[in-house]
């Protein structure tokens, strides 16, 4: 038997961790924006394997990332939620899951998406982060009440 | 202006930042540096900005009370209450038939108004340009707060069935040239013709300054209130003034 043969029959196509955060249940095709929630880029330190479109019995198909020596906070994995309300979190210690949990909605989300409005003032160079209220229709603008309704991916700063 | 007459008759004086250019903000202070310096210097702030949000901003940043006398093309709740207030002078405000007219997109009067008057069961008639239409978000929300909308494309359609007419300013810069809006303005025009199909208590508001809007021989018209609706500004600023002072 090969090793793709022995990894597919493991169900795994990534290697496990010894110490990190594992976000399972991604909704299909969002891995890459959640990296992109958490300000993961090429040049941040992490150790990053992302498994995309990867079969789920429940979600039919989900995406799967994992963070090597990163444990996610709290309002790191609520902001997940906006993306992926399903998204759930392993957090591992010695190849063991120590802790998991679900993602949250949050009330509020600061500095995280950018206000679509070009004439509000939080698109200026005003010392504020961007602020907004988190509503059954979408994203509020804290400061000039423009909501963001659909394809909250595209507005993260 | 009018809150500076209203400073002034509540025996109180006002200092005037006057216009962006005029200011510490030409020299690149953010809005944030402005409100602190400004809020050690006075009692209460009243902030004008061009950009949506600001007075929120502001009250983040100031250790003085902030009144929002107009942000950009969002509030501009001191008007209203002054509008409010106009109307109650004619007419109990609670199920009326208004009209809103011009350019209700940008018309930070028109979003303040037609917010307020959805506490009072109002009826609320939109005619605008194309593209210069209630915004959306604005109008769904109204609309979940129980207010009924209707659009309609010519005044004359409901000049007969209102209460209120909210005449607003259409800009020149929201045209691609000056012949594009002199032929939509022309549409948007209140002259005594027009009233004479009206109910006799209607009454005729502006928030000011008109261009062409309204005929000024609608001025000597029992509907025109709009001159009245400008002075009422002072009394109802003096006493936001005192609300926030005391």
């Amino acid at each position: 038997m090969t090793n793709t043969e022995s990894a597919e029959n493991e169900g795994l196509l990534v290697r496990r961790i010894r110490n990190g955060t594992v976000i399972d249940h991604i909704d299909g095709g969002e891995a890459l924006n959640v990296v992109k929630i958490l300000g993961i880029t090429g040049t941040t330190q992490e150790a990053l394997s992302i498994a995309t479109n990867v079969p789920s019995r429940d979600m039919g198909r989900k995406d799967i990332v994992k963070l090597t020596n990163r444990e996610l906070s709290k309002e790191e994995v609520d902001r997940i939620a906006l993306i992926s309300p399903r998204a759930t979190i392993n957090i591992i210690r010695n190849f063991k899951v120590c802790e998991k949990k679900g993602v949250e909605i949050p009330e509020l989300i600061e500095g995280l998406v950018r206000c679509p409005n070009p004439g509000c003032i939080s698109n200026t160079s005003e010392p504020i982060r961007s602020k907004f209220r988190v509503t059954p229709k979408g994203l509020h603008c804290s400061y000039c009440d423009w909501v963001i309704a659909r394809d909250i991916t595209s507005h993260i700063i | 202006m009018s809150f500076e007459s209203a400073m002034a008759r509540l025996g109180g004086t006002s200092l005037s930042v006057g216009s962006v250019e005029a200011c510490s903000i030409a020299k690149g202070e953010t809005l944030a540096d402005t409100i602190r310096v400004v809020s050690g210097y006075a009692d209460a702030i009243v902030i004008r900005h061009p950009k949506e949000g600001a007075a929120r901003l502001a009250a983040e940043f100031a250790t003085v009370p902030v009144i929002n006398a107009g942000d950009g093309a969002g509030q501009h709740p001191s008007q209203t209450l002054l509008d409010l207030y106009t109307i109650r002078q004619s007419m109990p405000i609670d199920g009326i038939d208004i009209a809103l007219i011009g350019d209700l997109r940008y018309g930070r009067t028109a979003h303040s108004l037609a917010f307020a008057l959805s506490l009072y069961n109002a009826r609320l008639h939109t005619i605008s340009p194309k593209g210069l239409e209630l915004p959306v978000t604005l109008a769904t929300e109204l609309a979940e707060r129980g207010m009924e909308i209707i659009e309609h494309d010519d005044i004359s359609d409901v000049i007969s069935d209102v209460d209120v007419l909210y005449m607003t300013r259409i800009q020149r810069e929201r045209f691609p040239d000056s012949a594009s809006y002199f032929n939509v303005a022309s549409n948007y025009r209140i002259t005594p013709e027009l009233l004479t199909r009206a109910k006799k208590h209607l009454i005729v508001l502006h928030p000011l300054p008109r261009v062409d809007e309204i005929d000024p021989r609608v001025d000597d018209s029992p509907h025109a209130r709009y001159f009245e609706q400008s002075r009422n500004g002072v009394p109802v600023r003096m006493a936001m003034l005192m609300q926030v002072l005391q």
